[in-house]
């Protein structure tokens, strides 16, 4: 095949060849090219297959604003979908892929869809899938839920792989003073004003060279401009895309790392997200060239102008021979010339009849025309033309490409993130960017400049603005006015053949063409924003870059208004597409969230737990012996604790030092029973309400000394606790003298539970007889040393119900009180016991927990009326009894046993009547266990009305997730030993 | 990203803070009224432009904060502490 490639052209290192790989085949290529290069040296035109209609696609562009070129990169689990082929650099070994054909894009068997057009039209899926009628209804939809899949796996892009991402993502700090956007000459001017001037400078440029759009020039090298910016301390950060805005001058920046890398060092992440904190941001971004509706303007072959100037002066290809311009502005004619000096055989078409322009001749000009149609299908073959005025065929020309330049938008995307509307501009035919009291300023042509001196004045001047709103200078300054082409630019978007029905393209990636518009406008789709949506004009991953002002052309055309009437879409982040990797960087896996252990983690595990997750919190679950299943383990361990001893690790509680000369009466505000008569020495359960009177948590207090309190709370709300206390001694109750301090993470937390706990715990403390039945009475707390000079603190406190203890040491103490502990349990066939025997024995006592306690809970909900005090007001009193509250068909807390004691049921049962089976029913099943000590499954929950009510009836448990449903009987909640008689032994 | 200036730590991204709520409430005395407590906690003003609000500087100092902040451009006129002896220690040392 011949090469498109030709001599002394392009900054390509021809030195270095590099092979790659495109749908199978094997081609060369040069470092310094991109693939989209490579392949058009290689003469490949057709590089995929149109998003619906399925027809050939070549490349459109030279950058970031491609909609054709879109190809998958990569095999197997690297495989990565819908990447520019415009923008990936070219590196040895590169595989590439053709999208959205089969079985390739040069031959595609789905191309029929072309002629079905009029199936596809806008709104086609709306139509379509939400039935139509009369098969709307019953089994006629299932009919189009049949065809869709088939429908929706023609129409799309490349497929991601599926697997998991091999590739390591990192995200990344850093702070400046200013941030420019864009290594373009405007850029790179206010990078080294405010390098002068002391600032501390990032300079961001999504190529992997600084130069922007000179990049395209042929006597353009950057490598003095690097230094000079290097030499004033400038951070430089290529392949670095500024994706978004944000508030308060925070940047995101995607960093390709080795995207452009044969074979990446496994330990450098593939792409870093960056957030960038500046004080002041310069968007330098350039401006983008748009392309011209007409009949079958997505030929391969068509491409716009700016681009094929990339192509020959930057990679050494020349796009076509026999090459047609078609402009309606003076930006095309350097390119021109440099065409023909190339070798091409150039026409340039401008749709303007009046303007002087100078060339030396060697190509030729016509005045007042325009293409309004190609001939060809999978290459271009001639070019239909016709004058301006109206659109008649006055001539067919042949070429081999189409190079179309329908003017410039200004990248005003970023400062569109910020909610700063664009204003249309009717001299430049484009959007430019307003001003915003932001620390934002645009520069260069993406402030609608369109020449170099310009680019750099408005450099210098932004920065200059920067410099004055930082409050570091106060000097004048002025930009450039927008504009700078010798001949004002004439409107052109659509040249409208009505003779025609082929397809004149607004958006090339979503297929969506001028008719579509048109349709949308028919169907009273009028305002931009529905028009997007319902045509998808812009919605694909290159976001309109090239079309949207073409549409919007159309719609203000249909509604005989002008374009700033109808309005833009706005632009939203990310500019060009960020990949989920990087968005989750390194919290992945076991780093999705932070992972809490406590001090015994280590040694719960070497002595047999498994682990479950209570919010971050790793907690031990059971400890299986040998061939036990969980269930036989749990029932073991909690038979263990009621019949001997057993031990578990309760460190996830929260812990809360309260200290301070108010601290009694300031537990007496926030729990809802009295704490103010509480003897040093002493625990109390207590139960905290919300402002609104529902429960927030519940826990114990221990008295430690006179102004001094170690309070515990659940596991689960701890965090919130804490700061609700500093909320109050902060904001509400400011005279209090009262210090709080998380001490979570401090104290390490063992239960001993059970008839023989004291009597291990007696081998464990130096001196038995503080714990004692006298000296450590139900809810006594003492301060005391286990073996071994261990301070510690215990307290007679019962979860389970039976005698029992928690006992709390300094956290790197844990250890060694494990071993004491456990070597002492063993001696009177203790056991260790995890969260699930913990819950089975808090279920036969009928103790609350987070499943009760769910935020729709008041306290006489919870059977616990008893604490709430009446002697006092507390957080919440006022509010407990309010309205709704007090309705006596208030769900209570209950217990439930299966009417057939051999049956199971499962929490989140919906309890009804027996003859009302529907809807939430009368109450719910909130925890479940099997009871080893009744010997069958038996519940908790909450029914309308209460034990009272339901006493001897029986209910129904339905379960519709789990197909299933049981008898029910409501009992007392308190299963097992009502009076509490154990635990005061 | 908000970026809110702790009058303890300095300038820091708003993923440190958690959001509180209306700074401008008087709670009533525990012992108030049903009607009382229910106008400090369920009316609150839906308020466009600046507000003062609270925030827990939660993955920091922990100290609460009032905040005067724009509910249409986010941007921040003035943080304080909440509690009133500490805003004067604030302000003496300024
Ligand atoms: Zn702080």
């Amino acid at each position: 095949m011949k090469t498109r490639r030709i001599d002394n052209y392009g900054k390509i290192n021809r030195d270095k060849i590099l092979s790659f790989r495109w749908d199978k085949k094997n081609y060369k290529g040069f470092e310094g090219d991109t693939l989209a290069s490579a392949l058009l040296a290689n003469n490949i035109g057709i590089v995929g297959r149109s998003f619906k209609y399925h027809r050939p696609r070549g490349i459109f562009s030279s950058g970031v604003e491609e909609s054709g070129a879109l190809v998958t990169i990569g095999s197997k689990d690297r495989r990565d979908p819908n990447v520019r082929a415009t923008t990936q650099e070219l590196y040895n070994g590169l595989e590439a892929f053709g999208q959205n054909a089969f079985p390739n894009v040069n031959f595609d068997l789905a191309g029929i869809n072309n002629y079905l057009g009029r199936f596809f039209a806008a709104g086609f899926y709306y139509k379509t899938f939400m039935g139509i009628p009369p098969l709307e209804w019953g089994k006629g939809t299932a009919i189009w839920m049949f065809f869709e899949k088939f429908i929706r796996k023609a129409a799309g892009m490349g497929s991601a792989s599926g697997l998991p991402d091999p590739d390591t993502y990192e995200h990344a700090h850093d702070f400046c003073d200013l941030i420019v956007v864009g290594s373009g000459p405007a850029g790179v001017a206010a990078a080294i004003e405010a390098a002068e001037k002391k600032l501390d400078v990032i300079l961001v440029e999504q190529d992997s060279l600084i130069g922007g759009n000179q990049l395209a020039e042929n006597d353009f090298d950057n490598s003095q401009i690097k230094n000079q910016l290097e030499n004033l301390g400038i951070k430089i950060m290529t392949r670095t895309t500024a994706f978004g805005l944000y508030d308060n001058c925070v940047v995101g920046l995607l960093e390709r790392v080795t995207d452009h890398i044969s074979a990446p060092n496994v330990n450098i992440p593939r792409q870093r997200f960056w957030t960038i904190r500046a004080k002041h941001i310069i968007v330098g971004a350039g401006a983008i060239e748009r392309h011209i509706a007409f009949n079958n303007n997505d030929i391969p072959g068509v491409m716009t102008v700016n681009a094929s100037k990339h192509y020959l002066n930057r990679y050494g290809v020349l796009t076509g021979k026999r090459i047609v311009i078609a402009t309606n502005n003076d930006s095309v004619y350097e390119t021109a010339h440099q065409l023909s000096e190339a070798g091409a055989n150039v026409t340039v078409l401008d749709s303007r009849t009046n303007f002087e322009i100078e060339t030396n001749k060697s190509f030729e000009i016509r005045k007042g025309y325009v293409p309004y149609n190609i001939n060809g299908s999978k290459k271009i073959d001639s070019l239909d033309i016709s004058k301006s005025e109206t659109i008649n065929k006055s001539e067919t020309i042949n070429c081999d490409q189409v190079l179309l330049s329908g003017g410039w938008s200004p990248a005003v995307h970023l400062l569109s993130h910020r909610g700063v509307k664009p204003k249309w501009d009717y001299n430049n035919a484009c959007f430019l960017p307003s001003d915003t009291k932001e620390n934002i300023t645009m520069v260069g042509s993406s402030r609608g400049l369109w020449n170099k001196n310009d680019c750099i004045a408005s450099g210098i001047a932004g920065t200059t603005d920067a410099l004055n709103r930082l409050g570091i200078s106060k000097t004048n300054y002025f930009f450039p006015k927008p504009g700078g082409w010798k001949n004002p630019i004439q409107p052109l978007y659509e040249v409208k053949y009505k003779k025609s029905r082929s397809k004149s393209f607004v958006d090339y990636q979503h297929d969506v063409t001028t008719d579509d518009v048109r349709l949308a406008h028919r169907e009273g789709f009028i305002s931009v924003e529905h028009l997007k949506r319902y045509t998808t004009l812009g919605m694909a991953n290159d976001q309109g870059k090239m079309g949207n002002i073409i549409g919007l052309s159309l719609m203000a055309e249909l509604l005989n208004k002008e374009i700033p009437e109808v309005g833009t879409t706005v632009f939203r982040p990310p500019y060009t597409p960020v990949s989920i990797g990087a968005l989750s960087g390194r919290n992945v896996g076991k780093h999705f969230r932070p992972l809490r252990v406590t001090p015994m983690h280590q040694w719960n595990i070497d002595h047999g737990a498994k682990m479950i997750e209570v919010g971050l919190y790793q907690r031990p679950w059971y400890y299986p012996k040998e061939n036990e299943t969980l269930s036989d383990s749990y029932i073991r361990e909690a038979s263990t604790v009621r019949k001997t001893v057993g031990i578990c690790d309760v460190t996830s509680l929260g812990k809360i030092a309260i200290q301070g000369s108010d601290s009694t009466e300031f537990l007496n505000r926030i729990y809802s029973n009295g704490f103010s008569k509480l003897q040093v020495g002493k625990a109390r359960y207590g139960i905290m309400l919300r402002d609104d009177g529902i429960v927030m948590d519940d826990g114990t207090s221990w008295r430690l000394a006179e102004n001094e309190y170690f309070m515990t709370t659940s596991t689960g709300e701890a965090a919130k606790v804490m700061s609700w206390l500093e909320e109050l001694l902060q904001t509400r109750w400011t005279d209090l003298n009262v210090n709080v301090t998380s001490v979570s993470e401090q104290w390490a937390g063992v239960s001993v539970a059970g008839p023989k706990s004291r009597e291990v715990l007696n081998n464990c403390v130096d001196d038995y007889l503080v714990i004692t039945n006298n000296n450590l009475p139900f809810m006594g707390v003492t301060s005391t040393f286990l073996k071994g000079n261990i301070p510690c603190r215990i307290a007679r406190i019962s979860f389970s119900g039976e005698l029992a203890f928690e006992v709390y040491v300094k956290s790197d103490f844990a250890n060694t009180m494990m071993d004491l502990l456990w070597a002492n349990a063993k001696k009177y066939d203790g056991c260790l016991y995890g969260l699930e025997a913990l819950g089975a024995l808090r279920v036969e006592k009928g103790h609350v927990t987070a499943a009760e306690l769910d935020g729709r809970v008041t306290i006489d909900d919870a059977g616990l009326s008893k604490m709430a005090s009446t002697k006092k007001s507390y957080i919440g009193s006022a509010m407990r009894k309010r309205g709704v509250l007090k309705n006596n068909d208030r769900e209570i807390l209950v217990g439930f046993f299966p009417t057939n004691l051999k049956e199971t049921f499962n929490a989140g049962t919906i309890v009804c009547e027996k003859n009302n089976i529907k809807g939430q029913g009368i109450g719910r099943i909130t925890s479940v266990t099997y009871s080893p000590e009744l010997g069958h499954w038996i519940g908790l929950g909450f029914v309308k009305g209460g034990l009272d009510k339901w006493k001897d009836t029986n209910l129904v448990g339905a379960d519709p997730v789990r197909n299933k449903q049981m008898n029910l009987k409501v009992v007392s909640p308190h299963m097992i030993d009502p009076k509490g008689e154990r635990m005061y032994a | 990203m908000i970026r809110i200036n702790c009058p303890y730590c300095g300038e820091r991204d708003h993923s440190e803070f958690s959001y509180g709520g209306d700074a401008t409430i008087n709670y009533p005395s525990l012992d108030a009224s049903e009607k009382e407590w229910t106008e400090a906690i369920f009316f609150r003003k839906n308020i466009k432009g600046f507000q003062f609000e609270t925030w827990h500087h939660s993955n920091g100092c922990r100290m609460w904060l009032v905040v005067e902040r724009s509910t249409v451009t986010h941007e921040i006129k003035s943080v304080k502490p909440c509690h009133p002896d500490l805003q004067k220690v604030v302000e003496n040392n300024k």
